[in-house]
């Protein structure tokens, strides 16, 4: 699986929000978006996911334009949103179910991997609960499970860890990690939160709509001279 | 896309929204409430004001009860459809929306679909009312029920297609209310579903081409048509152009460059 982003521009009115973006993903990597509040994570999500369309430069999915061939990227995505988007009146069974279907997969189908993927994630037995009964974690592994359920490549989180506490934020981390490592899954893991970014990571630095630095964490510490990648977050943006 | 995916994404679409619909059965009985108190309580005083002269469909003089229960099936179908698009505008801004529109099927697929589960939904309350105004001595033929049922399906997705549109256009869930005073009481009352358009002439003429222009008097017609098994081919053709019209607004309004489904920006 492999993603490129060329020269990606986005306003929103007159107020430009992403300028002349350009990256690539590598398949199976770790990859950490990272920027401040308003740096314009959102809406690379947004487009990447078409929630938004392109307004300037080119998405290419497996070197296919994604506005092109929107079902065949869409089919590799999985995508957990910084928001919660899970019917909280619903079982989480029944939100599994709801997604596989969007996605074609008979129920049977839909079943058997809607299990598999809660007990993976632990949560198996709470398959008939309402997901409100669930605390922000679970619901938070609901989603994951989710994102999986049509096998993607890719899979993009968006601030996945907001509202969770420190225990929970490292865990999910950790999970998506592995899931990573084991499944040659790659992640686009955006966050405002260093602490959830490692050395070895593929860090994408993002600020005011800027691509300002794109390596893993160590060459992007040593090309600015920075102890950890904190310094480097607080020299390049201003934030802390 | 293989046709199976497109059937088993209609499935998992309409059985959502029965599931929803069962977690809010209360809502089933208050959508019954209403049409049954101006079935019972305000066709009972306008009875004794309003005469029905014989108008087809009817071949004899009928009670005020019987005219107006067309009306009422397609006052059930109009509050239903606004509800579906408040519960759109929900959906949005909790953000489920977003995973209807994320499936690799095309868009106007996913409404439509979307667009269908709740009229079926619509169409299961209008029969209840049907069988509860037996009542109340409102019987249409038999086979009226059946024959009715097209007419039914092509009223909710009218004004399905309308509830999205408005959905569409909406920011937020507090400018709702605004717009269904708009809506819906300005279509159910301008209407044929309360009085017959030739005394709404005799009032007032301008109100009667208001009425004539009104989609809804249309989507009446229909259904008081189709349950008296007669074809009433005018009010038929134009509520399905009207639908035809508004679905196409409508689908064209969620693609992505007119959504507003990312709602805030945050990062």
């Amino acid at each position: 699986m492999s993603i490129d982003v060329r020269h990606l521009g986005f306003d929103y009115g007159t107020t430009p929000v992403l300028k002349d973006l350009s990256f690539s993903l590598t398949p199976g990597r770790f990859h950490a978006l990272l920027g401040p509040n308003g740096a314009g994570k959102s809406t690379l999500f947004g487009l990447l996911t078409r929630l938004l369309a392109l307004q300037r430069g080119e998405l290419l999915f497996e070197g296919q334009s994604m506005a092109r061939f929107p079902a065949q990227a869409m089919r590799r995505i999985g995508v957990v949103f910084q928001q919660n988007a899970l019917d909280l009146d619903l079982t989480v069974r029944q939100n599994l179910l709801y997604h596989a279907a969007l996605h074609g997969l008979s129920r049977k189908q839909a079943r058997n991997r809607g299990d598999r993927e809660l007990e993976r994630f632990g949560l198996l037995e709470r398959a008939n609960d309402p997901v409100r009964l669930l605390n922000g974690g679970h619901r938070r592994r609901v989603e994951i499970a989710r994102a999986l359920l049509h096998h993607p490549s890719l899979l993009l989180l968006d601030e996945a860890t907001v509202g969770l506490d420190v225990a929970s934020r490292k865990a999910l981390n950790e999970h998506v990690r592995a899931l990573c490592r084991d499944e040659d899954l790659t992640v686009l893991w955006a966050t405002h939160l260093i602490e959830e970014v490692r050395r070895d990571d593929q860090v994408l630095i993002l600020h005011q709509g800027q691509l300002l630095a794109n390596g893993t964490g160590q060459a992007i510490c040593d090309e600015t001279g920075s102890r950890d990648l904190s310094e480097t977050f607080h020299v390049l943006t201003g934030a802390g | 896309m293989k046709l199976s995916e497109y059937w088993h994404c209609f499935l998992g679409i309409q059985t959502r929204e029965w599931l929803r619909f069962w977690q809010q059965r209360t809502r089933f009985a208050s959508a019954l409430v209403r049409p049954l108190l101006w079935l019972v309580v305000f066709a009972a005083g306008f009875r004794a004001v309003l005469g029905i002269s014989i108008i087809p469909p009817y071949d004899t003089y009928i009670t005020y009860e019987t005219y107006i229960a067309p009306g009422l099936c397609g006052m059930i179908i109009l509050f239903n459809s606004m509800q579906g698009a408040l519960s759109m505008v929900y959906d949005r801004e909790l953000g489920s929306m977003r995973v209807l529109l994320m499936s690799p099927l095309p868009r106007p697929f996913l409404l439509v679909t979307k667009l269908l589960a709740m009229g079926v939904v619509s169409v299961g309350q209008v029969y209840v009312f049907l069988l509860l105004a037996l009542l109340v001595d409102v019987e249409p033929p038999l086979w009226g029920y059946v024959a009715v049922l097209p007419a039914l399906v092509l009223t909710s997705l009218m004004l399905g297609a309308l509830g999205l549109l408005i959905a569409t256009w909406i920011k937020q869930l507090e400018n709702f209310a605004g717009v269904m005073n708009f809506v819906i009481f300005p279509m159910f009352f301008m209407s044929s579903a309360l009085y017959p358009l030739w005394r709404m002439q005799e009032a007032s003429p301008w109100l009667y081409w208001v009425c004539q222009f009104n989609p809804f008097t249309h989507a009446v017609e229909a259904i008081r048509f189709a349950l008296y098994l007669q074809w009433n081919g005018q009010a038929f053709g134009i509520t399905a152009a009207v639908t035809v019209v508004l679905a196409l607004l409508a689908t064209a309004g969620f693609q992505p460059q007119r959504t507003r489904i990312l709602g805030t920006r945050t990062g």
